[in-house]
């Protein structure tokens, strides 16, 4: 509760009322963010251990911000999100032993294993894609968007895209484009910034010129707002909002949830640029701890209920890495498998220590 | 057959690549109401309306982002940037998302998306404006790039390329829309990835592409009359490359030259002569020569933008030197 004080006293939002809500859809919503906070915990040990490689963005601190927004997307819609992309993956309803089998490089992941923690997609989930280039998502979101009115009427049930990205990612030129070319042309998309406060280590205030984020849709004409990131039913509504708005009106959105990074950039950021103070701020800031008592607050759920959750979480992810441990590495015999889609003559399948020609035969290079 | 210019082929083909498949649809700066810079898309706003003809803003990175995401969602976009030096500003959707997204997310989603664009210098458009970067593109697994020298080709490889799952940029020239040829008609489908022997000759080969196709035949024209038989090879694919063909040629000349539009330094006469020295070694007569342009920053001035970039009268220099380093008698 106390924590939940001090992060309102800091976004200055009001809470909405948790009695509107169904009780089991407050439970839900506790049930995938603590599933999210369990796999991030274990993606962060698992990368220790060296089961993981690459980089590892985790999701934590942002588990309410996933929830809220993977709600409001219905299953018709599309979603481009950025390489801290686990938890949404989680939430639109990937399997958490394919997540894992991602992070690990299994041929059974996601990706096949090819793409790694940056690079989650599921193409009947309609996740189209964790992408590691900073403001690379944006431009083929809008795209999305716009075949999506090349196909279809706009309507109540018509699809629509969310592109996300990261505050940091606001000052990108690929940003501006593409958000021009989202009014000009009406396209059925919400951009959502997750605003954590940092890029990697560089505060928003250091980094742009209009902090609040969202105001930057005013020179698109797009509607901009800003929502408490910790708390899921907030984000759910502004979210389901704005996608109405692109369903019905082809309107785009851009949409900013405030939240906070538990930890650095990366898994193997130590955010030794934040002060004790600071860090000490954030822990008290936790969405999950604060949700988990405004639950019980309200009735939802006692002390033994969220146990219960947290248990099945802690079991559910045990099994994604046992999954994951089990599952086969790729083959080297497949390595050219994905390079077209299409076949094409005289495509290179050459290993590093092959040569150029595989046949050395003399009639065709020998010495006469 | 139909005699035609280049402009025309171009234009020819992607108005029946649109009227065979409404998934085909045309983005870019100024294709629509100004009818495209080179006017290769004059009349498709009025024939097909502004959802398949689509006027974009200046904003190359957005709108090239714009058609891999359409064309993830099973559209077919055929891009047009106005040149070559102008998809730099897009390279990042192009080299980072287009070319990635079929292989790094495990093949569950193809790119097919054309990106046509012209290079070339030799219109004292300065430096900015007359680059040959091909090999920028030629050098990414993913993508695959075609550079017709010809009508023919031209409208055969656009027609593969619009109807190819992956991405192409397929590379015009500024100096080639006026040229004409004759024009098989009905439906052809080229085949990405070979190369043609564009004339036979059997005493040097020399390896070429796109506009510096026209000149090695001019060369290999005016070698004949001197009794020389030059035998031209016009890649047409510089991704993939066909290694075989230009090895063929070679060991059967025995002497090589490239004739390339871009500069020499890791340009593409520099993977032609690694190419050969691998595949025909021991059939050549003499070192592989390249004629390639001056490295500079591309002169207005126009006796330094001739000096600067590769002529006939440079090719039939080379040719010669050659020739005459393995003591062939004309
Ligand atoms: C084009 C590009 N530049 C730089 C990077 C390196 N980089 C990766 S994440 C990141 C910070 C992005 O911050 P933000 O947009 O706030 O997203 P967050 O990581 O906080 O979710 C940077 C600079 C990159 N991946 N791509
Ligand atoms: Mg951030």
């Amino acid at each position: 509760m106390a924590s939940r004080t001090k992060g309102k006293a800091d976004s200055g939002f009001a809470p909405p009322d948790l009695r509107a809500e169904p009780p089991a859809t407050l439970r839900d919503y506790y049930r995938q963010m603590t599933l999210i906070r369990a796999f991030e915990l274990r993606a962060n040990e698992m990368y220790r251990r060296a089961k993981i490689g690459g980089y590892c963005h985790l999701n934590l601190g942002e588990e309410a911000t996933v929830v809220g927004l993977m709600s409001a997307l219905e299953k018709r819609d599309y979603l481009f999100t950025t390489y801290r992309d686990h938890g949404y993956a989680l939430a639109r309803g990937l399997a958490p032993g394919a997540v894992m089998a991602e992070l690990f490089g299994k041929s059974t992941g996601v990706s096949k294993g090819l793409g790694g923690s940056m690079h989650l997609f599921d193409a009947k989930a309609r996740m189209l894609g964790g992408y590691g280039i900073v403001g690379g998502q944006i431009p083929p979101a809008t795209g999305a968007a716009k075949a999506l009115t090349y196909r279809g009427d706009p309507g109540p049930d018509a699809e629509a895209v969310m592109c996300l990205l990261g505050d940091g990612t606001t000052n990108i030129g690929a940003f501006h484009e593409s958000l021009n070319l989202a009014a000009i042309w009406h396209l059925p998309i919400v951009y959502v910034i997750v605003n954590n406060r940092l890029g990697m280590g560089t505060t928003v205030e250091r980094a742009s010129a209009e902090p609040e984020l969202f105001k930057r849709g005013c020179s698109y004409r797009m509607p901009g707002e800003r929502v408490d990131g910790d708390d899921p039913v907030a984000v759910r509504e502004a979210a389901r909002a704005a996608l109405t708005r692109a369903r019905t009106e082809r309107q785009p959105s851009l949409l900013e949830t405030m939240s906070y990074r538990l930890k650095g950039h990366s898994v193997v950021d130590p955010a030794t640029y934040r002060s004790r103070e600071e860090s000490q701020r954030v822990r008290d800031l936790d969405p999950l701890p604060a949700f988990r008592s405004r639950l019980i607050e309200a009735g939802v759920l006692d002390d033994d209920d969220a146990k219960a959750l947290e248990e099945e979480a802690e079991q559910q992810v045990a099994e994604a890495v046992d999954f994951a441990d089990k599952s086969p590495d790729p083959q080297v015999k497949d390595l050219f498998n994905y390079a077209y889609a299409t076949d094409v003559a005289n495509a290179s399948r050459r290993l590093p220590a092959e040569p150029v020609f595989p046949v050395a035969d003399d009639s065709t290079g020998g010495a006469s | 057959m139909t005699e035609m210019t280049y402009r025309q082929a171009l234009h020819d083909t992607l108005r029946a690549e649109m009227l065979r498949d409404d998934a085909v649809v045309l983005l870019g700066e100024e294709i629509g109401i100004f009818e495209g810079s080179y006017k290769i898309t004059a009349g498709m706003l009025t024939e097909f309306g502004d959802q398949r003809v689509i006027d974009t803003p200046i904003a190359e990175e957005g709108f090239t982002g714009a058609a891999v995401g359409m064309a993830m969602l099973g559209l077919r976009p055929v891009v047009e940037i106005m040149t070559l030096n102008f998809t730099l500003l897009a390279i990042d959707q192009i080299v980072n998302h287009g070319a990635k997204i079929f292989g790094m997310f495990g093949g569950q989603t193809s790119v097919p998306m054309v990106i046509r664009t012209p290079g070339g210098g030799g219109q004292q458009l300065a430096a900015t404006h007359s680059q040959n970067l091909e090999v920028w593109y030629a050098h990414v697994p993913g993508l695959k790039v075609v550079a017709p020298s010809n009508p023919a080709d031209a409208k055969a490889l656009l027609t593969a390329s619009i109807r190819d799952d992956d991405p192409v940029l397929f590379l015009e020239n500024l100096s080639l829309y006026n040229t004409k040829g004759e024009v098989p008609d009905g439906e052809q489908v080229g085949e990405i990835g070979r190369a043609a022997i564009a004339r036979e000759g059997s005493d040097i080969t020399v390896i070429s592409y796109s506009r510096a196709t026209l000149i090695a035949l001019e060369v290999a024209r005016q070698f004949e009359s001197e009794g020389v038989s030059v035998e031209v090879v016009d890649l047409r694919s510089l991704r993939p490359l066909d290694r075989e063909t230009v090895c063929a040629s070679v060991r059967k000349t025995t002497r090589a030259v490239v004739l390339e539009d871009d500069w020499l330094t890791y340009g593409v006469g520099a993977e032609i002569a690694a190419t050969i020295q691998e595949g025909a070694f021991d059939r050549l007569d003499a070192p592989v020569r390249r004629v390639a342009a001056a490295e500079v920053p591309l002169p207005y001035a126009k006796p330094l933008e001739n000096a600067a970039l590769p002529t006939a009268q440079d090719l039939t220099k080379v040719v010669g030197e050659v020739l005459d380093a393995t003591r062939f008698t004309r």
